[in-house]
């Protein structure tokens, strides 16, 4: 490995305690509470144990559908990402405290401000992830209603940012300075209710795909969330984009960090770590999840037929995306049936099986050792800059990551061994804020 | 029976209900502040802290602070000060049930309205002025959303593969004059089912609110009354009048005012047990006057049997002596 490109690269964990969807397994006896303080603590003073860089809340506006029906599948219901952080702020010393918070339904003064509230109460410890909802349907939990197309949302979260650093910045080393802020989406007059904290202002993190989001976070973001993490080759064809894109908006190309979104699963053995998988899987693929993974293809309702069975003989149809969870979003339905039929005769596999093999993927498994390996090519050749990593299990899934992975990759140098900093910004080892450097510093 | 004769609240915002008092104030770093009043609150035997705000205020937020304290507490009650007027009532509601799950059932709300025009300005809104309309929907729409999930929603049931019977689950559909909220709410029914909801004298039709906020010695129409007061007490270093004297003029903000000594305080509390169910006291520095009130008021008043202390595990409805509502959504409810 003579020319590794990244040779004294590290990486950086976050944890994402999700709260929704069918990857955190709520059937086992082990599930504990997706609400008790208990849980978000233990989560949260874990991954401080493990010197892990953030941890991580997501936000959605209006309870998951499907077909119309609030999905009663899966996990749901969580506490509001910047309150609970600002608890969890009382309770941990070092670990950042990230909040995903929507500008479309939120304005610039409140925002700003809860979010520089969290910053202080935690000592420079709070992070941002910029999220852009746009669908009518989660507009009707709001005064503001539904609005904004696919470009607007993006205006307007791009405005919003620059408004709320305005705000963040607005007060300097001579006390507040009035902010006005005049933009398409935005009319603001108003004297920034707070001082800057110890890492200036709240880090940004973006998580986006388009092209729209990306150059977004091209632009604007210290951290990029994405879903290329568990294939090598992805992640590293989604980096280099990132830094052409970097280098686009003049940005230093190591000015953005990379964090995907990924499962680890660990067992003491390869064959372990495949059997964990197996019942893992089996736990977040339940029968009646089968039938709705293989709906969302179908683009029709499959839930009553039976998921230890064939796959449904009818061909897919192209269904209307509401922007409601679980709206049939499959790009192109037909050709994802013709490999799942493929695939399940070549392998005798059940509906629920060829749910499992085929349908949304992602994570990884190994032991300690092969996972160390692993990871350490990921960041060495430059495909990711860590991982943001859900638990399957709330809240002593982070246990194995902290105990075994962490000392592996200590020992192979690739993994802080304590925290050097205090601030969020001082683990991620950025740079100052985006608006907060001298045009020098900026050019080099 | 829970209530002994008067509840204590105490407001804990910045540095004191006297606008020169922040000349004095602390110089401990934010967090250490804020956890430090807090506990000087809890420890000396408050039934609740409330923690003021306005939305274009300096500051932190109510609600982050006040989660932040509900974490670093384990009896005291906590109460922000959250206003209707611009803000979204979902998002008043989620972070409100959040902070009553975060303290197990300790948590209130101070309904406020914001009239300023600089906060209009700072939400780039124009100037809404019937600001009592909007305190009454949202208020609605946060009590609905509260009860939106009934409290066993999340049933985990093995069999079916259903976390969640959707039938316990209720759209509120609420349609105001001025907006319209679907719910349901995203954060599942907190301890207390209803935080305890505090609202000044006649902003909130009495239906909505569970304790009144008034500067009067006699009770409101609503299940509990509070006394505002605000207090200026003597220490050892100065008496209360040469401590206001110091500090310069103090508005008038339509509270009962006292300034004395600590024993008269308590003589003053003791009188009014009774005629009304708690005080909210507002101490003229904070620092200064809160620490006088938990070194020796507010022993003297439980010594004296005319408050209580509340008990570890009591959620603030309970300490009230206020019950705890079914949804009404609930079938068995209607
Ligand atoms: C790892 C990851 C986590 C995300 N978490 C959230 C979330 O918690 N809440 C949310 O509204 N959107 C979330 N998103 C969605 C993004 O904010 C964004 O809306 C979506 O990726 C579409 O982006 P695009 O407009 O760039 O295609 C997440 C996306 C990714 C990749």
């Amino acid at each position: 490995m003579t020319d590794v490109p990244y040779p004294d690269a590290t990486l950086h964990f976050g944890v994402f305690f999700q709260g929704v969807n069918h990857w955190t397994i709520w059937s086992a006896p082990e599930s504990g509470s997706q609400l008790d303080p208990a849980s978000f603590r233990r989560v949260a003073q874990t991954a401080e144990r493990g010197l892990f860089d953030a941890f991580f809340l997501g936000e959605g506006l209006r309870l998951r559908e499907v077909d119309g029906r609030i999905h009663d599948l899966d996990v749901a219901g969580r506490p509001d990402a910047i309150t609970q952080l600002s608890a969890l702020a009382a309770v941990t010393d070092r670990i950042g405290l990230v909040s995903t918070s929507n500008t479309t339904f939120n304005e610039p003064a409140d925002l700003a401000r809860r979010l520089s509230g969290l910053d202080l109460l935690s000592d420079g410890r709070a992070g941002w992830n910029v999220v852009t909802t746009d669908n009518a349907w989660t507009g009707e939990n709001f005064r503001r209603g539904g609005f904004l197309d696919h470009a607007d949302r993006y205006r307007r979260a791009e405005e919003f940012v620059v408004a709320a650093r305005a705000i963040w910045d607005g007060w300097t080393a001579d006390g507040p300075q009035r902010v006005q802020v005049r933009s398409s989406q935005f009319d603001l007059d108003l004297l920034p209710p707070l001082p800057r904290s110890a890492q200036g202002h709240p880090v940004i993190f973006r998580a986006g795909d388009s092209a729209e989001g990306r150059d977004f976070a091209a632009r604007h973001a210290d951290v990029i969330f994405s879903a290329h993490g568990n294939d090598f080759d992805d992640a590293l064809a989604f980096a280099q984009d990132i830094r052409r894109r970097l280098r686009a908006a003049g940005r230093p190309e190591d000015d953005l960090r990379i964090l995907p979104g990924t499962e680890i699963i660990i067992g003491a053995t390869e064959e372990e770590a495949r059997e964990k998988a197996r019942w893992v899987r089996l736990q977040q693929v339940t029968p009646a999840t089968a039938l709705n993974i293989a709906g969302l293809v179908w683009g029709f309702d499959l839930s009553d037929r039976d998921a230890d069975g064939p796959l449904p003989t009818e061909d897919p149809v192209i269904a209307e995306n509401t922007g409601a969870f679980g709206a049939r979003r499959v790009a192109d339905p037909r050709a994802v049936v013709d490999r799942w039929r493929a695939e399940s005769a070549a392998h005798n596999w059940s509906l629920r099986e060829t749910a499992i093999a085929l349908g949304p993927q992602r994570g990884h498994v190994g032991t300690p050792a092969s996972l160390a390996d692993k990871f350490t090519r990921f960041a060495r050749f430059g495909a990711v800059h860590g991982f943001n990593i859900t638990p399957y299990l709330i809240p002593d899934g982070l246990d194995d990551i902290v105990t075994l992975l962490v000392p592996e990759l200590q020992e192979r140098g690739v993994y802080r061994t304590s925290y050097t900093g205090t601030t969020l910004r001082d683990h991620l080892g950025l740079r100052a804020p985006l608006t907060r450097r001298d045009p020098v510093e900026q050019a080099s | 029976m829970p209530n002994p004769g008067l509840h204590l609240a105490v407001e804990i915002d910045g540095d004191g209900a006297h606008p020169a008092a922040s000349r004095r104030a602390d110089p401990l770093a934010v967090s250490r502040r804020v956890r430090a009043v807090a506990a000087i609150a809890e420890n000396a035997g408050f039934t609740l802290a409330t923690v003021d705000d306005e939305p274009s205020n300096s500051g932190i937020g109510a609600v982050e602070r006040a989660a932040f304290i509900a974490a670093a507490t384990s009896t005291l009650g906590i109460v922000p000060t959250v206003s209707t007027t611009y803000t979204e009532p979902f998002h008043v509601s989620s972070q409100l049930a959040s902070i009553d799950h975060i303290s197990v059932g300790r948590a209130g709300w101070l309904v406020s309205e914001s009239t300023a025009a600089e906060t209009a300005r700072a939400w780039g809104r124009p100037l809404v002025d019937d600001t009592r309309r909007e305190a009454r929907d949202a208020t609605r729409v946060v009590r609905d959303l509260w009860d939106s999930w009934e409290d066993d929603a999340v049933v985990r049931d093995v069999a079916t593969s259903r976390y969640l019977d959707r039938d316990r689950l209720h759209y509120i559909d609420f349609v105001g004059e001025t907006f319209s909220v679907k719910g349901p709410a995203i954060v599942p029914r907190s301890p207390q089912g209803q935080l305890v909801v505090f609202a000044p004298a006649d902003l909130l039709p009495p239906e909505l609110v569970d304790v009144t906020l008034t500067s009067e010695t006699t009770r409101a129409a609503t299940p509990l009354t509070f006394t505002e007061i605000e207090v200026a007490l003597s220490t050892p270093q100065a008496t209360a009048g040469e401590r206001i004297a110091e500090l310069g003029p103090w508005p008038e903000r339509g509270r009962l005012r006292y300034a004395g000594s600590a024993d008269g305080l308590v003589a003053l509390l003791t009188d009014l047990a009774g005629a009304v169910d708690g005080v909210r006291l507002h101490p003229l520095v904070l620092n200064e006057d809160l620490a006088v009130l938990s070194q020796l008021v507010v022993p003297a008043l439980i010594r004296g049997g005319v408050a209580a202390r509340p008990i570890p595990g009591a959620s603030l409805r309970t300490t009230l002596g206020l019950p705890r509502p079914v949804s009404r959504f609930q079938e068995s409810a209607r």
